[in-house]
């Protein structure tokens, strides 16, 4: 029994860091339907940055982590998607590859490509205990965080004035501005606050595992990308979903498969996805404007 | 007279640019055996993305997984015909044919793109029914699938570690007449009745299908006959270093032949080969800044790493300032003798 509820658990928490990677992805993607490459990206410069603040005082560095990762994630629209806007999707998902890999190496530059270690916020790493259950304090964190910024997410979009306008603009770009939705701003204001969540995903991460790399972005954001498209593109409800639904199936894979085939679990991840496409092409949630209009 | 200038005309874009490597290929037989490795391994990109454009040119559909192909191609000749002494040590899991037999390099060659073209059959059924991002995801599945499963099937491809003891036959000549076969291969497809058809659907997938276009059928053979191209350039490459290993065929060259295709243009022949030289060009020029050089007393170096750089902003200026890429789905032009002339009447 208290095996299972250890499972669940970390199946939570782990589902919890993808589906907030998810949702930065999936919040850009309503908007204007670029798969965003480069936020994998986003959150690997929010852990150096991590890095790089953290000797002085560790609040001082998370507020210094969340700046710099939403003004990352400005200058990247305002650079490099900006003049693509009006592009198809393909070309705006070939654009954010080749920022992803612009960011990437240019942090290998500066970097190194080496991992390096680095413990943050250490004392969480110790393990709260209910009988025989050991739930590290992390886990607890992370998944509180996670409900937080959901129920924050959701309150901006249904309660405030511009998450109104965001919505709108996620059903009809064109109908949108029509009714005085200001594009440029609108997108900035979605680009900012999947910062916000990069950099909050990026603190998460470096927390739990103690390492940083410019690589490490990239398997958070293939994890995101898969998220969304299981969930359904343009679905924030399915972005979310999407990455509790990998972190669970993750975790289950590693405790239910054979020890043999346990290197093999990310495999079983992606075979899982292809099987999902093939079903449901739109995603378990589809997301009003995905349909192709003929 | 006249049915030979038409033939002429239909050839043009496929023979210019032939004629055009061949004698970058001879200009690069009297350069130094440095420049010659260079060119080489620029032919053998040119086979992957001829390969990459076979596919997504045509079809218009962004494939992430072809070097899932590649990384087939590459181990399925290794297994043929790597020596059988190293066999014994790397490759364990060999069933008792293989790993006692050595084939001749060509055969083992042609085995592996057989191979890779069933794979690309099975995984393709299925997948060429998705279009747009759902494909993009499917394929690049496909790769992440690929790429975990030869990292730690140990017993058959040694794993992460290198395997080593390939045979080396490939110089600027194979990877010059594999890169020109595999544009006629490519120039064949595209001008074909399916390629044609493939193209339509490109355009306006409802429109072809209400045409009668069979759209996943064309894909298909479409994603079959790339795979075979892509993994004829993975061959190539293992057997031109002479080791092998799961980490060249994963996003690395996967972003490099697609930055390579896009670049170029996705829409033409000449696009791919443009954007492979215009590219390997450019990823020369900074891997000698790399490596360093001297101006007067004064050692100039720059740090690993640049030349990914180089090539994610000229992709970035490309896709805002020409998203068409350089040859903007266009083949090269006609010179003045085989261009039509508007009939006036007298």
């Amino acid at each position: 029994m208290s095996a299972v509820f250890q499972v669940i658990v970390d199946a939570a928490s782990q589902g919890s860091l993808y589906a907030l990677a998810a949702l930065g992805i999936g919040l850009i993607f309503g908007i204007m339907r670029l798969v965003n490459f480069a936020h994998g990206e986003f959150i690997m410069i929010g852990a150096y940055m991590l890095m790089l603040s953290a000797a002085p005082y560790a609040p001082l560095a998370i507020l210094a982590t969340l700046a710099a990762v939403i003004l990352l994630a400005l200058l990247t629209e305002r650079i490099a998607f900006r003049p693509v806007r009006h592009a198809n999707p393909t070309t705006l998902l070939v654009t954010s590859f080749a920022v992803s890999f612009f960011l990437q190496f240019l942090f290998v530059l500066l970097q190194g490509a080496r991992p390096k270690g680095f413990d943050f916020l250490a004392g969480l790493a110790e393990p709260f205990e209910i009988g025989e259950v050991r739930i590290p304090k992390l886990n607890v964190v992370t998944i509180g965080i996670t409900l937080v910024l959901l129920a924050a997410l959701a309150f901006f979009l249904k309660r405030t004035h511009y998450g109104i306008q965001m919505r709108a603009a996620a059903l009809n770009f064109r109908m949108a501005r029509l009714l005085g939705v200001r594009a440029n701003r609108i997108i900035a204001i979605a680009f900012a606050m999947s910062g916000v969540l990069a950099a909050v995903v990026s603190i998460l991460y470096v927390a739990q595992r103690g390492e940083l790399s410019p690589v490490m972005g990239l398997q958070l954001a293939l994890i995101g990308f898969v998220s969304t498209v299981i969930g359904g593109m343009g679905s924030l409800v399915g972005a979310v979903v999407g990455g509790f639904l990998v972190g669970a199936v993750t975790v289950v894979l590693q405790a239910a498969l054979p020890v043999d085939l346990r290197p093999f679990r990310e495999a079983f991840v992606f075979a899982i996805v292809i099987v999902v496409l093939l079903a449901r092409p739109r995603g378990l949630f589809r997301g009003r404007q995905a349909r192709e209009r003929v | 007279m006249p049915q030979a200038i038409s033939l002429a005309r239909a050839l043009w874009p496929l023979a210019s640019l032939a004629v055009l490597l061949l004698l970058v290929a001879i200009a690069g037989s009297f350069a130094p055996t440095v420049i010659q490795r260079v060119m080489t391994e620029a032919f053998i990109r040119l086979v992957m993305v001829v390969g990459l454009y076979l596919f997504v040119g045509n079809s218009g559909v962004l494939s992430f997984g072809q070097a899932a192909f590649m990384m087939t191609g590459a181990y399925g000749a290794a297994w043929l015909d790597i020596p059988v002494k190293t066999k014994k040590i790397f490759l364990k899991g060999l069933p008792g044919f293989l790993g006692n037999a050595e084939f001749p390099p060509w055969l083992a060659a042609l085995c592996a793109m057989g191979f890779s073209g069933l794979l690309a059959f099975i995984v393709g059924i299925p997948l060429v029914r998705l279009s747009g991002l759902a494909a993009a995801i499917g394929t690049f599945s496909v790769l992440a699938i690929v790429y975990v499963v030869y990292s730690n099937w140990d017993a058959l491809t040694n794993g992460t570690s290198s395997l080593i003891g390939l045979p080396i036959y490939v110089d600027l000549w194979t990877a010059y007449l594999c890169a020109v076969g595999s544009m006629i291969a490519a120039f064949w497809f595209q001008n074909s009745r399916l390629g044609l058809a493939l193209r339509a659907s490109r355009e306006d997938e409802v429109a072809a299908k209400a045409i009668g276009v069979n759209v996943p059928f064309a894909r298909l053979v479409a994603f079959v006959l790339s795979a075979m191209l892509v993994a004829l350039g993975g061959v190539l490459q293992a057997h031109f270093l002479g080791s092998l290993n799961v980490m060249q065929f994963y996003l690395g060259i996967t972003f490099i032949t697609i930055a390579m295709l896009v670049v170029g243009g996705t829409g033409s022949l000449a696009g791919a080969v443009v954007g492979t030289a215009a590219i390997s060009l450019m990823f020369e020029l900074l891997r000698q800044l790399e490596v360093g050089f001297a101006i007067g007393s004064v050692q100039i170096q720059v740090p690993p790493g640049l030349r990914e750089l180089g090539v994610a902003i000229i992709m970035i200026v490309i896709l805002i300032f020409r998203p068409a890429g350089l040859m903007a789905g266009r083949e090269l032009p006609l010179p003045g003798r085989l261009r039509p002339r508007l009939v006036t009447s007298g």
